[in-house]
């Protein structure tokens, strides 16, 4: 594949694209990660919706 | 599940559970075909050279930087007007994908521009009105972090995003309406796309991996939105609890 004499744009515009969207991925992926920890810790601590499924008593 | 279901967040974020391993693969599935096809089959442009090259990511952005606003604006009327409850969640989480593909297209429009026309940057209506678009996502996100209670945030930011509208249509015929620099539609026009389909093609497959790669980006934002309001509603009740 040869880019030519402005290869330097071509190589740098798809850069950014790359650099853009794996940050895009990255903060979702924390975010996600970050929500579902919190969430989990507030459910340990007893604290609960009341339309949350409720433990079946025998 | 019928469609109505999707309404309920419990519901909406097990469907996306379920879907989002095969919109994963199928993004990157395009991903791998459409950049074969943009930089080992399609050839370079008779007059660009190899520049043309960026047009594969930089086109596709344009469009998903605008398809973002109008998801946005749909959005909108469903928070205004139905009330749906996942309709301010799609909103808001539309507006940070839609302004990084709108920033992928006004950087990579810049680097195309240096070697096409001498120039990175120049305030014609095209650029002028995408970068003016790229504002007002900032905008948006940052009334959004603003204010801090969701229903409040979701109506004003509603309402700014139909304002905001107006300047779809005017990003799409600015270059009929003005002489600018940027070239006018070649692709998405009345008389049927003017670019040869050993171009076409490869740009096509490559709209279609950014359009999957927006869908699985927003749904996924979209789960994460639902938990983060889900943390919220819990905290509340923590602190109700404890004021009691």
């Amino acid at each position: 594949m040869d880019l030519g004499p402005h290869a330097g744009f071509i190589v740098a515009a798809y850069a950014v694209a790359v650099a853009i969207v794996a940050g895009l991925i990255a903060w979702i992926v924390i975010d996600h990660r970050a929500q579902t920890r919190i969430l989990e810790d507030l459910e340990r601590a007893g604290v609960t919706r009341r339309s949350s499924p409720r433990e079946e008593v025998p | 599940m019928r469609p109505a279901e999707l309404a309920n967040p419990s519901r909406f974020n097990a469907l996306v559970a379920r879907v989002l391993p095969w919109l994963v693969a199928a993004t990157v599935l395009a991903f791998v075909l459409g950049l074969y096809q943009a930089l080992f089959v399609a050839p370079d442009d008779y007059q660009q050279g190899a520049t043309v090259k960026i047009m594969f990511i930089h086109v596709p952005s344009a469009w998903l930087g605008m398809l973002g606003w109008a998801l946005m604006s749909i959005s909108a009327l469903g928070t205004l007007v139905w009330r749906h409850p996942l309709a301010d969640v799609a909103m808001k989480t539309a507006a940070p994908i839609g302004a990084a593909f709108t920033l992928i297209c006004l950087v990579t429009g810049a680097l195309w521009g240096r070697p096409t026309w001498g120039t990175y940057w120049v305030w014609d209506a095209r650029l002028t009105s995408v970068l003016i678009l790229f504002l007002m996502y900032l905008g948006v996100i940052a009334l959004w972090r603003t204010v801090d209670d969701p229903s409040r945030a979701a109506r004003a930011a509603a309402v700014l995003t139909l304002v905001g509208a107006v300047n779809l249509p005017i990003i799409k015929f600015s270059v009929d309406w003005w002489n600018t620099l940027h070239q006018p539609a070649s692709v998405l026009r009345l008389g049927g796309s003017t670019v040869y389909p050993t171009i076409l093609i490869p740009l096509l497959m490559m709209a279609v991996a950014f359009t999957l790669l927006f869908v699985t980006l927003h749904l996924s934002a979209m789960r994460n939105e639902i938990l983060r309001r889900r943390v919220r509603t819990l905290r509340l009740m923590r602190a109700a609890t404890a004021n009691l």
